[in-house]
């Protein structure tokens, strides 16, 4: 058994078998084969082991014959390994015991001695683990073949273990079968902790090395609540997180319960409470928390899901597909956010040197003209099936905003000359995530209908952090008075004349709910699980108490103070809010 | 009969001797395969023993075996062979050791 320590990002406790990801995503899920089918899966590891030494021999001979003695030397071990009779038979074991499919025997045989090669002092002979993983990644790919490795192919419930989720990885995941995630990478606002939210499942990050520590096939609890990762518990740990898992599933039955109250303060100020969502099909789970829409739509992982660049009737399709389902509700549809840290296949084979500055969203929009058309289409098509409001994201300054609403424009004038029928007065409205737009918010204001606060990135380009490097993710704090100075005056000087709504991580934060109710917001919109946690703050506060909360925030000048203040004040009306 | 009495169940002859690693990067990558693929030519079986604080018994005829022995720059093992040609396996593998595997 074995405790790791990491950042809890996502609550519940999930018990179950691990896969582990690297680098290349490969998954190989525990699946079993007949007994009468032993000696015919040990053949095809022979075969697959053949294939690789041939392979990996006439690579070694061309390396030589140009001279790359050093490549050559390491393709060499590689050879060496794969000749090892006791790692081959191992292998063979494990199959013949275990009754395990080859590529899960491969891996479960390889992952222990990489997890025992990791843990040498030594530091030349502890690097040799990459070799190790290189060896397995050479075997699977013989015994698998690229392609069918991905985590759509699961069969069986399991918990993902990976270095980070890439956000094509998870737009791909075959959500019926996930049950957690740990990570060795990655913060509170990582991609892993977002998706995890979404998918209502407990999520543990930022862990170092679990990748490492893990083999497939482990038993793996990833308790969310906490933070803590327990590999191959005992009897005793596993009862007692059972039950903390029971426990926790009671409450949220009991927070449920708030459902059908409204998001209403003590002194009667109605707030609205709405969801974030990456599938159409998210829309039913977000109604079921007691969203009252969907404050925003991420649009991107149309992109990200499959190969090609999704097509209008792709769109238009998830578009009417979430308007169907959330009969009249609004859905707030933010036009595609690419770059930075999500790429489509094609775009990521060309890394930019500084990609949250560079050619990212709005942007890279901007740049490919027909492809932010298609969807604009798509977007106007839909605006007549139910309540449709389209937004921009990283408006930085005014110009693109108004590149933007004229591209819009010329959209409609097409769909008016084909006939087609669109809401010629759709709300149209922009994410306030860079510092310049918040500072410019009273100009802004004039020439949208909405504004929706982003805190991810408002708080990475104000306070310069990368939130997914562990070694600076403790500086991103959304209580730092800088921040909370800007989403303040975006907040007053937007709601005079225009709404204004936050749809970052901060919004589904009970800790920053006092906060922000003080400071005026009255939309929020976040992850669905956290929609019953914050309705119970709004409606165990007055609105006058919220201010005065606000007040005594904005006086202070490190984030440390803010946390521990709104932590004591939350606690006091909500005593379960941590 | 001047066979040790120790031996006297054991079908085939036993051989050992005591080294210490003096090569500078140790037990490595290379050297672990150099003597792998030496133990693989005799038909005894190898073992490699470490003592100390992990104490660890290695099959010398699997490389990855000899790298998990952690056998760094200065650490004392014990060569065992137990086969028809042990001594001559333990002589020769020994000698790969005061060598320094080719290293200087």
């Amino acid at each position: 058994m074995e405790i790791k320590k990491g950042i809890g990002v996502s609550p519940g406790v999930a018990i179950s078998t691990a896969i582990v990801l690297d680098a290349e995503t490969l998954a190989v899920p525990r699946r079993q084969i007949l007994a009468p089918n032993v000696d015919a899966e040990i053949l095809r590891f022979q075969n697959a082991l053949r294939e690789t030494i041939e392979h990996l021999s006439r690579q070694r001979d061309d390396l030589l014959a140009n001279q790359r003695k050093e490549i050559a030397g390491i393709i060499d071990f590689h050879i060496g390994v794969l000749h090892d009779k006791t790692l081959t038979d191992q292998i063979e074991t494990e199959i013949r015991t275990h009754l395990n499919t080859a590529e899960y025997a491969v891996s479960v045989v390889m992952r222990k001695y990489a997890a025992v090669f990791s843990r040498m002092a030594d530091r030349y002979l502890s690097e040799r683990v990459k070799d190790i993983h290189d060896i397995e990644r050479q075997l699977l790919q013989r015994l698998i073949g690229r392609g069918r490795l991905e985590l759509a192919h699961l069969t069986g419930d399991v918990v993902v273990i990976a270095r980070d989720m890439l956000p094509s990885q998870t737009a791909s995941l075959d959500k019926k079968f996930v049950k957690g995630f740990a990570t060795d990478a990655g913060g509170r606002t990582s991609h892993t902790a977002i998706v995890a939210r979404a998918m209502g499942i407990p999520a543990v990050v930022g862990l170092g090395d679990i990748t490492a520590e893990v083999s497939a096939g482990d038993t793996v609890i990833i308790d969310g609540n906490h933070g803590i990762v327990i590999i191959n518990p005992d009897e005793q740990v596993l009862a007692e997180n059972r039950e903390a898992g029971k426990r926790y599933l009671e409450q949220e039955t009991q927070l449920e319960s708030l459902l059908e109250l409204p998001a209403q303060t003590l002194d009667g100020h109605l707030i609205s409470l709405m969801a974030n969502i990456e599938f159409p099909t998210e829309v039913d789970d977000a109604l079921r928390r007691g969203a009252e829409g969907i404050g925003l739509y991420r649009t991107e992982f149309l992109y990200l899901a499959s190969d090609h660049e999704p097509s209008e009737e792709e769109h238009y399709g998830s578009y009417a597909d979430a308007l169907l389902r959330l009969k009249n509700r609004p859905l707030v549809i933010r036009t595609v956010d690419l770059g930075a840290d999500k790429y489509t296949q094609d775009k990521a084979s060309h890394p930019e040197r500084n990609p949250f500055l560079g050619d990212r969203s709005i942007r890279m929009c901007l740049h490919d003209i027909p492809m932010f058309k298609r969807q604009l289409r798509a977007i106007m098509r839909a605006s007549v099936l139910g309540d449709v409001r389209v937004m921009f994201p990283m408006i930085t300054t005014l110009m693109e905003l108004r590149q933007a609403k004229m591209l819009l424009n010329d959209v409609m004038e097409e769909l008016e000359d084909e006939g087609v029928s669109y809401n010629r007065d759709i709300p149209v409205g922009m994410m306030i995530e860079v510092p310049s737009a918040a500072l410019m918010a009273e100009k802004f204001a004039k020439e949208v209908n909405f504004f929706s606060i982003g805190t991810n990135d408002l708080i990475q380009y104000t306070l310069a952090v990368d939130r997914t490097n562990e070694k600076v993710a403790g500086l991103f704090c959304p209580g730092h008075p800088a921040v909370l100075g800007l989403i303040r005056d975006v907040v007053r000087k937007g709601s005079r004349s225009i709404g204004v709504s936050m749809c970052g991580e901060m919004a589904g934060e009970p800790l920053y709910t006092l906060l922000l109710l003080g400071l005026g917001l009255t939309t929020f919109s976040m992850n669905a699980p956290d929609i019953p946690e914050i309705k119970k703050i709004i409606r165990s506060t007055t609105m006058e108490h919220a201010r005065g909360v606000a007040r005594r925030v904005m006086t202070f000048d490190n984030e440390r103070q803010v946390v521990h203040y709104l932590r004591d004040e939350t606690r006091k009306i909500d005593p379960e809010a941590f | 009969m001047s066979r040790p009495s120790t031996h006297v169940h054991s079908a085939m002859p036993k051989a050992s001797r005591d080294i210490i690693v003096s090569n500078s990067l140790g037990l490595h990558a290379r050297p672990a395969m150099q003597f792998v693929d030496l133990a693989n030519q005799f038909r005894s079986r190898v073992t490699v023993s470490k003592g100390g604080q992990e104490p660890y018994d290695a099959d010398g005829k699997s490389v990855m075996q000899m790298i998990i022995l952690a056998a760094t720059q200065g650490t004392p093992l014990k060569i065992l062979a137990d086969g028809d040609d042990a001594d001559v396996a333990v002589e020769k593998l020994a000698k790969l050791f005061d060598d320094k595997f080719g290293e200087e």
